[in-house]
């Protein structure tokens, strides 16, 4: 444990479980949320470090080219999402929606969650990965439920039933999987380690990994949000704290996709089994059409959101069920910028809820008006997330449907069209939000624009200009990855 | 080697259980379904115990006497002392007939049976059978799930599913991380269903009938 890698994964684990259990026992609410930030900037910090210096895996830990792109994402948005929890909860503190006491709860589940998914990402082993994301579930549920009003409780519970649902067909695959490779590996910590897996995949039975697969595919799409299966999500994110919806859309859904990812590198290694590619596409691009007509009917603006995260996910899973370095590359590209844009959104989102008091977006217009930081926040988000140029996600969403035009043009068109369509959702829906004479109430915003500004530079920048660095890293993986 | 008697006996546990899952499903009063689902995790405790003892994994009994404490004792007594607090020890209603998820139930196990009975050829003769036994455990689950209303029952629905995963981890030996993913399982869905949600649920609606929270849906204008 003495090398800084190993320092600094340790850090990564064990400062968010340290700090969960500090802001469970610590009553006042000032410190502790900027012991909250502390936290979460300690492990930011410690993510960095590991990209200059890496540990040796082990039997339980593993950093690897692929979960290091993964790792740094995670800890900078939990990070930029805890300075903007900050001055969330000081406004619902003051309308009483929290109490002192929920207050603690919430930070010390803030800090399990990120202690969770940092686990599931650093994972070197199936079954420490899949109790990490049960582990990341369980704390969302809590934190779902959190404002204790009838529907918040019914999203908890839709949430809890099908995220345990989907939790359990995984550890099914994930056994499943354990058989396959024990046959050719043994028995023993190494037929479930991935360092293992991925070598000697080519020698297992290609009939237990298929059938793996789907059980592996069907429970950790699930936590995706993949269509069908994606019931729970808008629910969840409209119903529980907006931080917890930028970190759930911005980062749970990674690490679920990240879990289909280690496995999709399994199947591929072996040449017997099914491509596991067809079924990615097809989930993905469900869940692209579906999303992009269910924008049109929403009245509330965190659903909205919602449902553009499945959208985008679809995206995501998408790329990389067509694979090959273009679309890898740009797939994983997508889901940096995505998580970048959409947590910034709901952090506008959620201080345009508390300065408007309501969530429906009937009740809301003219925001450039009446609170022009904002409203233009608003605007800039929505502009991105749309796939609009010069942001980033333009560029990505070009680079899958071009690379996609070549291989296979009826699905490029298909997939160009649901992005056409969900775009003019989304601007019809901005029009009337940012635009137009202000309605309703309107007080004073005290939000803390820094972690807004922060993604959406980053987002901009990457439209316009990616560092030649940031390229042949994300090449390099993306060539890994096909 | 294994000998047969004992292979024999690992079979009738997993498919004893099956049977009780099926028990499950017919049960139209909340107390029977509570003791049903005791006889389940004891089932379930036997099962392990006795996967411990051919496999000579000592190990595996902390898993069964953790599936024996809390879920055949604990939880059902638990459960026992909710319902009759909250008036609803009386009746059930299954959303389809009794026959038709019998029907249902059937059809789930013979799946299992044809969907796991091939690609296991080479697994061994143990993990075989017990798999394509926990599958069937897992479905019945499932299909109990859907098919009630009550929040009680969509609980145990979820913990029999539990009970089928870990016949099925148990069944592949050698299995690392057993025990800790069963006790993962445990302490935690015990924790946060008996705990929060339940009351949670009671303290806002004074019932636990999931219909009846389909009203508070966001989605309305």
């Amino acid at each position: 444990m003495s090398d800084p890698g190993s320092l600094a994964v340790a850090a990564i684990l064990l400062v968010p479980l340290a700090a969960a259990a500090l802001l469970a026992a610590l009553p006042d609410d000032r410190t502790t949320a900027w012991l909250n930030v502390a936290a979460s900037f300690i492990a930011f910090c410690a993510a960095l470090a590991l990209l200059a210096t890496r540990p040796a895996p082990g039997h339980f830990l593993i950093v690897d080219d692929l979960n290091i792109v993964f790792i740094v994402l995670t800890t900078f948005v939990a990070f930029t999402t805890s300075v903007f929890s900050r001055s969330y909860i000081g406004h619902e503190l003051e309308t009483e929606r929290l109490t002192p006491m929920y207050l603690r709860f919430y930070h010390a589940m803030y800090q399990t969650l990120m202690f969770a998914m940092n686990l599931a990402l650093l994972a070197n082993n199936l079954g420490l990965m899949w109790v990490a994301v049960e582990l990341a579930t369980l704390t969302t549920v809590l934190m779902v439920g959190i404002y204790r009003t009838e529907a918040a409780l019914e999203a908890a519970w839709k949430y809890f039933l099908l995220g345990s649902v989907g939790i359990a067909l995984a550890l099914f695959g994930t056994i499943l999987v354990y058989l396959a490779a024990r046959a050719v590996v043994g028995e023993g910590l190494d037929a479930m380690a991935w360092s293992v897996l991925v070598r000697k995949a080519a020698g297992f039975d290609p009939a237990l990994l298929n059938l793996a697969f789907l059980f592996l595919l069907l429970g950790y799409g699930t936590k995706v949000g993949l269509v069908p299966l994606h019931a729970w999500l808008p629910d969840a994110h409209a119903e529980g704290p907006t931080p917890i919806s930028a970190v759930l859309s911005g980062l749970l859904l990674n690490v679920a996709l990240f879990a289909i990812l280690r496995f999709k590198s399994v199947m591929s290694a072996n040449p017997g089994a099914l491509a596991p590619g067809p079924l990615m596409v097809s989930l993905g691009l469900a869940s692209v059409v579906f999303a992009a007509f269910m924008l049109y009917r929403r009245q509330d603006i965190k659903r909205l959101f919602a449902y553009s995260s499945i959208e985008h996910m679809g995206i995501i899973t998408f790329a990389f069920g067509m694979g090959g370095p273009l679309a890898n590359f740009a797939g994983l590209l997508h889901m940096v910028l995505h998580s970048l844009t959409k947590s910034a959104i709901f952090f506008c989102v959620g201080h345009i809820a508390q300065v408007k008091g309501t969530q429906r977006m009937p009740d809301i217009r003219g925001l450039t008006v009446s609170h022009p930081v904002l409203g233009w926040g608003l605007v800039l988000g929505v502009v991105a997330i749309a796939g609009l140029p010069p942001l980033g996600l333009f560029m990505t969403e070009f680079l899958i449907v071009t690379s996609t035009f070549a291989r296979q043009p009826v699905l490029a068109i298909v997939l160009g069209l649901s992005l056409l369509v969900a775009l003019g959702a989304l601007l019809a829906r901005l029009n009337s939000l940012a635009f137009g004479e202000p309605l309703g109430k309107s007080e004073p915003s005290r939000a803390s624009f820094v972690p807004v500004g922060a993604h959406f530079a980053l987002v901009l920048v990457a439209g316009i200009w990616l560092p030649p660095a940031l390229v042949a890293w994300f090449q390099y993986v993306a060539r890994l990855l096909s | 080697m294994i000998d047969r008697l004992a292979l024999d006996i690992a079979h009738l546990c997993a498919g004893g259980l099956v049977l009780v899952s099926f028990m499950l499903l017919y049960q139209d009063r909340l107390t029977g379904l509570i003791n049903t689902f005791a006889l389940h995790a004891l089932v379930v405790s036997f099962s392990v115990a006795w996967q411990a003892y051919i496999q000579q994994a000592p190990q595996l009994y902390i898993t069964a006497a953790i599936a024996l404490g809390v879920k055949a004792v604990i939880i059902p007594l638990a459960l026992h002392r909710i319902i009759v607090r909250l008036g609803i020890h009386r009746s059930i209603e299954p959303v389809v007939s009794i026959g038709q998820t019998m029907l249902a139930g059937i059809g789930l196990v013979a799946l299992a049976v044809m969907v796991m009975l091939p690609v296991t050829a080479q697994a061994g003769t143990l993990a075989r059978e017990d798999l394509a036994f926990a599958l069937s455990v897992i479905l019945l689950g499932l299909l109990m799930m859907i098919s009630r209303r009550n929040a009680v029952s969509q609980v145990i629905g979820f913990m029999s599913i539990e009970n089928g995963l870990i016949l099925a981890a148990t069944g592949a030996k050698g299995m690392p991380l057993v025990v800790e993913i069963s006790v993962a399982f445990s302490i935690l869905i015990a924790l946060i269903v008996i705990g929060i949600f339940l009351f949670r649920i009671r303290e806002r609606f004074e019932t636990v009938d999931i219909h009846l929270l389909h009203q508070h849906r966001g989605e309305q204008p």
